[in-house]
């Protein structure tokens, strides 16, 4: 019984940095109906950063929102200099820039920063007040800081109007330039907020997984099904989603083993898991095309 | 989803590139088919091409058949697949399989692979028709990351051999003709392609061509016209998987090895680029977008060294920067793909008349 709590935990726990990337792909999803394949790399690319900043002297507390300003703005940058010209590309070639961008991200870390294995400090001290050891500190701070990100984040759409500005432009682009919000701004502060909230799942997560470039290769696509399977277009889906998508991978390994000890036969171990999980979600959209907590587009014909 | 889609592939704007009108293969293609089947005679027997610049060119040849049949399913059929890697896998294996436990003939597996893959291709499309757009790309993402984890699968090692793959043996040529296995199995790479693109162009050019097109422009008003787009869309799953699986065969008779390593993600997304880069919905972009996935990372690399001895940079530039950069500049410049740019320049420049 611990043993499954403790399993559940560490899918909550891997489920926040899931969430958070799944928070950033929709941020960006539901204002350009683009899928930023390259939203890892630049999570993994923030996170080199404020590792260096970090090894340059500066407390965590300076590091982190320095890193979070230097992603948006890289965020701006790429949409507005490299998406803007593309608006009326087709979608496969903006497929292919992003995956142009990923390359260039991916590469210029390890030029950058080489690609030896570096660790990460944990930013969150290590309190005592769990004792059991089911879940650790950095877990706890993980799953508090994706939640607590979610609720700034839904504060700032629901009751600024810079927010309502640019649920507006997402919502009805021709609408909201007639009523005067300037619509282009509004997708680059998109593009800065979605970077900024990955930077976040960056620093999170490596040290976790620990730094180097290839970090997101696999966190990216858990990030894309959790985004999925909890509507693509629901910002507070997406962070479900990769709730589910984080416990639900830890239980079909914990069904797994429990299934070998049992009986003695090996089904399905830590290295089928994630294609397990991914199977389970597939199938969830075949049945619910929308995700869990989508809304259906209706379309005129 | 389905409005992006269609203005991205409807190429076919002008009535030339319309393909529905038979015109026959123009001369000069088969003039450079005869050409390139004389390079082993030619270039091979006087030495002025190396054994392993024709294994590199049949490898082009493998990547052109299976950026080919991506291209049917996503240029033609409007169905975008992120993990088309996992059809070359499929494909390799079989023949590697075959040949090494059955002991098979090479040639003989060929068709069994394609059929094979033809089959698993149908049964995922068949589900994957109720996935579009976005959902489509993640069920084919995790395709791709799913096969080699299959092939890794403790209770098919028996055949898969696991992590250490299975090696196979170059054939040597036929009828003792004068030639190196390369050369021989360039010549074989090279026939099958031919086959493969004169029966893609047929398809295309038929009803059912007609089909997959109409689907991916207006699927709405398909349905209406009376086309059953569910048939049409995992048939077409189907033969684009043939397509890949021929490739993957082909390619494990020719690396004399396979293993589920040589088929990760990064290839789904090598054949997906070379299809778009090459040009999406037209044949001749597929020989681009073949040569586009073999050679790119040879020329990045020699960009990278060339740019880093005349240039002094404070890092270590990589030639995946380089390959990042390229694909973006050519979306910029040739957002239909390098075979959409040339022809938009040749109207431009074409005698008028």
């Amino acid at each position: 019984m611990e043993q499954l709590l403790q399993q559940v935990a560490s899918g909550l726990a891997n489920g926040a940095i899931y969430a958070l990337l799944a928070l950033a792909l929709v941020m960006i999803f539901v204002s350009t109906n683009h899928i930023n394949f390259a939203q890892g790399e630049m999570a993994m690319f923030s996170a080199f950063v404020c590792w260096q900043l970090l090894n340059w002297g500066y407390s965590f507390w300076v590091a982190l929102p320095a890193t979070m300003l230097f992603s948006f703005t890289i965020g701006v940058l790429i949409e507005r200099i490299i998406l803007r010209p593309l608006h009326t590309a087709p979608l496969l070639s903006v497929v292919v820039v992003f995956i142009g961008l990923l390359a260039i991200f991916h590469s210029l870390a390890g030029a950058i920063w080489t690609h030896t294995v570096k660790p990460f400090p944990s930013p969150f001290p290590d309190f005592s007040l769990v004792h059991s050891g089911i879940i650790g500190p950095h877990q706890i701070g993980m799953v508090v800081v994706a939640v607590g990100m979610l609720g700034l984040l839904f504060c700032f759409f629901r009751f600024t109007p810079l927010g309502l500005a640019m649920r507006a432009a997402a919502l009805n682009a021709t609408s909201a330039r007639l009523v005067g919000i300037n619509v282009d701004w509004m997708l680059a502060l998109g593009w800065g907020l979605a970077a900024t909230v990955g930077s976040v799942a960056g620093v999170l997560v490596a040290p976790v997984v620990y730094l180097e470039p290839n970090m997101m290769a696999g966190i990216l696509l858990y990030g894309f099904a959790g985004a999925l399977v909890g509507g693509i277009s629901s910002p507070g889906g997406a962070v479900a989603g990769g709730f589910i998508v984080g416990v639900l991978e830890n239980m079909v390994a914990y069904l797994g083993n429990m299934l070998e000890r049992a009986t003695g036969f090996y089904l399905i171990g830590n290295g089928e898991k994630l294609t397990v999980a991914l199977i389970i979600v597939i199938t969830v959209l075949t049945l619910k095309p929308s995700g869990l907590f989508g809304h259906v587009t209706v379309k005129r014909v | 989803m389905a409005t992006t889609m269609t203005t991205e592939t409807s190429a076919a704007g002008d009535p030339a590139a319309l393909p529905g009108l038979r015109r026959p293969i123009p001369k000069w293609i088969w003039l450079g088919i005869i050409f390139a089947a004389l390079l082993p005679l030619i270039g091979g027997q006087t030495g002025l091409i190396s054994n392993f610049y024709f294994l590199q060119l049949s490898l082009m040849i493998v990547y052109s058949i299976a950026v080919l049949g991506l291209n049917l399913l996503t240029g033609f059929n409007g169905q975008i697949s992120l993990g088309h890697g996992a059809f070359f896998a499929v494909g390799a294996y079989v023949t590697a399989i075959l040949i090494d436990r059955y002991e098979m003939h090479y040639l003989a597996t060929l068709p069994l692979a394609m059929i094979a893959c033809f089959i698993v291709g149908y049964l995922f499309g068949r589900p994957a028709l109720r996935l579009e757009g976005h959902y489509l790309a993640l069920a084919t993402f995790a395709l791709a990351i799913a096969v080699p984890q299959f092939l890794k699968y403790r209770h098919f090692e028996p055949l898969t051999h696991g992590v250490q793959g299975i090696n196979i043996f170059n054939p040597d040529p036929p009828f003792g003709l004068p030639l190196s296995p390369d050369q021989w199995l360039y010549l074989v790479v090279l026939a099958c392609a031919v086959v493969m693109f004169i029966v893609a162009r047929n398809i295309v050019q038929s009803r059912m061509g007609r089909a997959m097109m109409a689907i991916r422009d207006q699927p709405l008003a398909a349905d209406t016209m009376g086309i059953n787009s569910a048939r049409t869309k995992s048939i077409t799953f189907g033969i684009s998987a043939l397509y890949v699986g021929l490739a993957g065969a082909l390619h494990a008779i020719i690396f004399e090895f396979v293993s589920p390593d040589s088929f990760r993600f990064e290839l789904s997304i090598a054949m997906l680029v070379g299809a778009v880069i090459g040009g999406i919905a037209t044949l001749s972009g597929a020989v681009i977008g073949g040569f586009f996935v073999q050679f790119i990372e040879k020329y990045a690399d020699a960009l990278t060294k060339w740019i880093t001895s005349t240039v002094h940079l404070p890092i270590h530039l990589e030639p995946w920067t380089i390959y990042g950069i390229v694909l973006i500049v050519l979306m910029y410049t040739m957002p239909m793909g390098i075979a959409g740019g040339l022809a938009s320049l040749w109207r431009k420049i074409r005698p008028p008349g």
